[in-house]
């Protein structure tokens, strides 16, 4: 069996990608399973909590609730690394395709989050991923993006804290 | 006392969260600006884009310097090399996702091969 990828795929598609465009971060990869089961592996909650949370961030996914239907809502509560709490993240379904297509919000910011949309493209068996997280504006994303820079290392955390104590006392 | 979560939650936002610092690195990504300039344009005071200015220098997003008696700010060294980095690190993130998306994937196949093989028998 040729196991190269069909014409219109390129080189390395099943690889990760990222693209960034004014509002939105678009990440795209093909999986080596037909569309139903990449679609049962993003909808139940047992299969979804075995991949999510990736190893390396130190992260624990401590509950996760899925109702993966239009309305229906999510929440996840995850323990960064020496954290005291675990951080909910939540939202809802805003659109649920079985098999080709789920949307939903993401509302644990202070401000309105992005909402992500994940497709499934089944061909030849092989499943193309594409997941577009969708931000209010250019400048919410500039944001994000800025204060994901911002945290989570340890370099920047003590100029946040700095920023921080600054802003308190403005 | 801040906490951790809060920290986090609220805060990592903070940077970025008010309207005129927000306005004033798209205005220097279009081009660079006196203090007095971005005073004018945002209509405020010196002293208060002063203000605004050196929180923004604070994180790295915008830089400055005193030529004569006018201080010109730019986009900060950090912003651009930082959203490259911030770019690759979700990707990679993403990536480690789909890795462990591929094994939970191979083992639904196979136990839909053996299911399919025990429904033919």
């Amino acid at each position: 069996m040729d196991a190269r990828n069909e014409g219109d795929s390129t080189p390395g598609s099943h690889r990760t990608a990222v693209d960034r465009s004014d509002r939105e971060l678009v990440v795209t990869r093909t999986v080596n399973a037909p569309a139903r089961l990449v679609f049962d592996a993003w909808s139940q909650s047992e299969l979804f909590k075995r991949w999510w949370i990736p190893k390396s961030c130190g992260l624990t996914l401590v509950s996760c609730e899925l109702d993966v239907r239009v309305g229906g809502s999510y929440r996840l509560m995850i323990l960064p690394p020496g954290a005291p709490e675990p951080m909910a993240f939540f939202g809802r379904y805003l659109e649920v395709i079985p098999n080709a297509r789920i949307s939903w919000t993401n509302e644990e910011g202070d401000e309105p989050g992005p909402v992500t949309t994940v497709t499934f493209e089944e061909k030849d068996g092989k499943t193309q991923v594409v997941v577009r997280d969708l931000y209010p504006s250019k400048e919410a994303l500039d944001a994000a993006i800025a204060s994901g820079s911002t945290s989570g290392m340890g370099e920047s955390l003590d100029q946040l804290e700095a920023f921080l104590g600054e802003l308190g006392a403005a | 006392m801040v906490q951790y979560h809060d920290a986090h939650l609220n805060a990592s936002f903070a940077a970025l969260s008010d309207v005129t610092r927000r306005g004033i690195l798209t205005q220097l990504g279009r081009a660079d600006a006196s203090i007095t300039d971005l005073a004018e344009k945002f209509h405020m005071t010196l002293t208060g884009m002063k203000k605004h200015v050196g929180v923004l220098e604070q994180a790295g997003l915008v830089a400055t310097a005193k030529v004569g008696r006018v201080r010109t700010c730019t986009l900060g060294p950090r912003r651009l090399e930082e959203e490259t980095a911030w770019l690759e690190g979700h990707r990679q993130r993403w990536d480690e996702r789909f890795t462990a998306l591929d094994a939970v994937l191979e083992e639904l196949k196979q136990k839909e091969k053996v299911d399919g093989r025990k429904k033919r028998r």
